[in-house]
């Protein structure tokens, strides 16, 4: 009846996991009561859970991020400190455990974390900078979030009803086989990101669909703000290397469930072509994370610089010379199987030649900050942070790129201190970069910026106090994924190491009290313009929090850095806006739960899939169809806007934008 | 920035005349799915040519291959797209009458496909010659067997299609729907023609 799944699955005996999930079902629970108490249930199922509004959506998405970075950090923390003690001793995590720790925590932070957050900023910004009313497919945008937050849910669960992969955050065959990880973890890992893979992948359809269709009159490709470049790439590639991993999730399900021989050691399986199929993916994946950190970057330079970005059109060839290159390195992640020296070099070659548009990239944002007016806001301090931490990381990799180096390095925790050198130092500086930058267009009022900085320092700091100490473990021999160890030489550094996650700490909880603060006196951080930092960009000249339908009007575009000009002409004619215009009225998607529900139907059919109960299977697959039956059956898919609430809102708006220029005048 | 009230018209491709209509909005993003599929598709093609030969002392290609069944097979797709752009033209003519005929007949010959298929596998599982036999027949049953699962999504797709021009007629949306479904329909026999060649054809000839 409930196929693998008994009350054996609770892990009574493991005192860790069990408090850890009961934790988090309390937590759960307690806001699901506050919530229903408060009577907030009717406005958050309206505003948010079925809103198809893009804003919303990546606002959640980057919710999402938050809380999922929370609970990846406190793997961090368990490592770390596991690893600081367990010098000639078992620590405090068995190894069991510890390896499901340290496969939840890279899992989680690249999937639930980089992920979830990058897409958000592009879902929130980039129809904003294309000056478009919504996203492309704006239902399909709803569904792509909640699948994610489907897949999180089941990785989140596997705490409490079963366990996770032992396998690393790749599951590598043939140890991720059946024969060698009987337990349901690989089943939670495979699973949770089937599901949330598809939604990644009709994210990525529908952004590149909006970037490429639906740009506002006079926005020709090159007058796109770089961020949207930036994001087009990174959409293509999930477009493009999405569906392989898709691919081979879904023959290492067929090994596991129906005992095809793919990846397995009998039979000619080939555990091979899973390293290879992985990363063709999986090389893509890390510049799909980056190019849109990147982006922000660009950004928050050239807004706080007071510049426009120095070099946009070598900004433009070096994104997409990235996004090309990306997928010809992948094999540098096991230059050590023998591929022999002839692949090797090339690849190690391809890995070198990628630096190039990246060093291009570094050296634009230094010359648009050579004399520029820079305010170091804290948005511009993670801009800097990541310049410098960047240049170090990225300098490990291209040691990492030579094949007779990573010989040595391979798989040593000098590896781990890189690619979190760049993810780190990259894409979650990016992210909080974009998060601090955005967030006064998204709620309508700013961060307070003093803990931003002070969360910076902490970040920092932290980092380089919890990553530098591994490059020196790694190069004198310590690999990675160590429950324990016998080398008391290695023991300082780890000791230093879990000091820096402590820093790190600091910086989390300096982050959770920003916004705690920041949204008590929301009252005095009112930003009523619209365009808190001068910026450059469209989304600017719209109100914060933009309407749901984001521009009263299409805006017209005229050139690069367009609201920029506007301000400009507007400043020496000293007329800000003329004449009344003439609205009309505005069609917008209306709210859908089928999002939610096929989230819904997705859990239901993942659980059951991870423990073979194989009739819910059925009625959840069912229970999918029927959703797209009804969803497919709606007559009424649009609302109207009617003009005098469109003038309405924008009248407000314009007044209030005059009145912030007319400040800027005097 | 001169805000100018613009109405997205019908026919404009984007860029200078502003977004799309959604006619061309709809039919480009489920081009940029399809492309994503063909993607998935060549992640199993290239697992089948790395696997072909791992036949661990199992059948080859050439010693299960039935090209006269493949043959029929594939007899019935190419004949299912020419029904489905007979569909087209009778959807583009508001003909209801021929809608359902050209979409019946486009399903009854995807079952057919299907039936084949089904039959094929069947036979080579009760030989003993299922997936789990090798890593050849592995990658063999995948690949053909996820186009078939396509097939299968595309005749549920085909049905929903059907209801929704009876129940609620020629209604643009439905139209930009069925633009879709046959693009998927299309685009199935791409692969299937890729399968027939790679994998049929060149497996039983070496």
């Amino acid at each position: 009846m409930f196929g693998k799944l008994s009350w054996s699955a609770i892990p009574l005996d493991q005192p860790i996991p069990l408090a850890a999930s009961l934790l988090v079902a309390v937590v759960i629970c307690g806001v699901l009561l506050w919530v229903v108490l408060k009577g907030h249930v009717p406005y958050l199922w309206n505003e948010w859970i079925t809103s198809v509004d893009h804003k919303r959506i990546g606002v959640m998405y980057c919710l999402l991020a938050l809380v999922m970075l929370l609970r990846g950090f406190i793997d961090a923390l368990m490592m770390r400190s596991q690893q600081a003690l367990a010098l000639h001793a078992p620590g405090f995590l068995p190894p069991e455990h510890y390896d499901q720790i340290f496969s939840a925590h890279g899992t989680i932070m690249i999937f639930f974390v980089a992920m979830p957050f990058v897409i958000g900023l592009m879902n929130f910004a980039v129809p904003l900078q294309l000056g478009a009313r919504d996203v492309a497919f704006p239902t399909l945008n709803s569904v792509s979030f909640w699948l994610t937050a489907a897949g999180a849910f089941l990785v989140t669960l596997s705490l409490l009803i079963g366990e996770f992969a032992r396998t690393g955050w790749l599951p590598y065959p043939p140890l991720s086989e059946l024969a060698y990880s009987p337990g349901v973890g690989v089943d939670y890992y495979l699973v949770a990101l089937q599901i949330s893979g598809v939604g990644t992948l009709m994210a990525g359809i529908n952004m590149v669909t909006t970037i490429l269709k639906m740009r506002a009159p006079g926005m020709s490709y090159m007058r796109m703000p770089i961020f949207c470049w930036t994001a087009l790439a990174s959409n293509l590639l999930i477009v493009a290397a999405f569906p392989i991993l898709t691919a081979v999730l879904a023959m290492l399900m067929l090994d596991r469930y129906l005992g095809f021989h793919f990846f397995s050691n009998e039979a000619g399986g080939n555990p091979m072509m899973f390293m290879n199929l992985i990363w063709a993916w999986g090389h893509p994946e890390v510049y799909i994370l980056i190019l849109p950190a990147f982006g922000v970057f660009s950004e928050v330079v050239a807004t706080f610089c007071g510049k426009p970005l120095f070099g946009y059109r070598s900004m433009v060839a070096a994104t997409m010379a990235i996004c090309v290159i990306s997928f010809m390195v992948w094999l540098h992640h096991f230059f050590t199987m023998g591929a022999g020296g002839d692949v090797n070099a090339i690849f190690s070659i391809m890995s070198m030649v990628i630096a190039v548009p990246t060093g291009v990239k570094i050296f634009n944002w230094l010359f648009t900050m050579y004399g520029g007016r820079i305010h170091y806001s804290a948005s511009m301090l993670w801009a800097v942070g990541f310049m410098v931490t960047f240049v170090i990381g990225g300098m490990t990799g291209v040691l990492l790129a030579s094949a007779p180096a990573d010989f040595v390095l391979h798989n040593s925790l000098f590896l781990v201190a890189h690619f979190h050198n760049v993810i780190i130092g990259g894409v979650l500086f990016g992210a909080f970069a974009g998060y601090s930058y955005w967030f006064p267009k998204a709620f309508g009022f700013g961060l307070d910026e003093r803990l931003g900085k002070a969360a910076f320092w902490c970040w920092l700091v932290g980092f380089y106090i919890a990553f530098m100490p591994l490059y020196a473990a790694g190069l004198m021999g310590m690999t990675r994924r160590m429950q324990h160890y016998d080398r008391p030489e290695w023991q300082p550094l780890l000791l230093i190491a879990a000091a820096g996650a402590l820093v790190i700490l600091c910086g989390i909880g300096l982050q959770v009290a920003q916004l705690a603060v920041s949204i008590r006196t929301r009252n005095q951080r009112r930003d009523p313009g619209g365009d808190l930092w001068n910026a450059r960009t469209l989304e600017w000249s719209t109100a914060s929090p933009p309407p749901a339908f984001n521009f009263a009007l299409v805006p017209e575009v005229n050139g690069l850095d367009c609201y920029w000009d506007t301000k400009r002409s507007a400043r020496e004619s000293g007329t800000p806006e003329v004449g009344q215009p003439d609205y009309t009225a505005i069609r917008m998607p209306r709210n859908s739960p089928t999002g939610f529900i096929t989230a819904f139907f997705a859990v239901v059919t993942g659980f059951s899939v991870i423990w073979h109960i194989w009739w819910l299977v059925i009625l959840g697959l069912l229970g999918a169809y029927a959703t797209f039956v009804v969803f497919a059956w709606r007559d009424v898919s649009e609302t109207h806007v009617p003009a005098a609430e469109v003038a309405r809102i924008d009248g407000a708006h314009r007044m209030l934008r005059a009145q912030t220029l007319q400040r800027g005048f005097s | 920035m001169n805000a100018a009230a613009l109405q997205s018209s019908d026919g404009a491709a984007g860029s200078a005349q502003g977004p799309a209509s959604k006619r061309i909005i709809v039919g480009y993003g489920f081009w940029i799915f399809l492309l994503s599929d063909v993607i998935l598709f060549s992640a199993l093609f290239a697992a089948y040519a790395v696997l072909s030969t791992a036949t661990a002392d199992g059948p080859s290609g050439r010693q299960i291959f039935a090209l006269r069944n493949v043959a029929v097979e594939t007899g019935c797709l190419l004949a299912s797209s020419f029904t489905c752009g007979l569909a087209s033209l009778a959807v583009g003519q508001r003909n209801g009458r021929w809608t359902q005929i050209a979409l019946l007949v486009t399903g009854l010959l995807g079952f057919t496909f299907l039936a084949l298929e089904f039959r094929e596998f069947a036979g080579l599982v009760a030989r003993g010659d299922g997936p789990t036999r090798s890593a050849f027949l592995s990658a063999f049953f995948t690949l053909v067997g996820c186009h078939g699962l396509h097939v299968t999504a595309g005749l549920l797709w085909l049905g929903t299609m059907m209801a929704q021009f009876l129940a609620k007629g020629f209604r643009q949306d439905i139209r930009y729907r069925f633009l879709c479904f046959s693009l998927f329909w299309h685009a199935l026999d791409i692969i299937w023609v890729a399968i027939f060649s790679l994998v049929y054809l060149v497996g039983a000839s070496t």
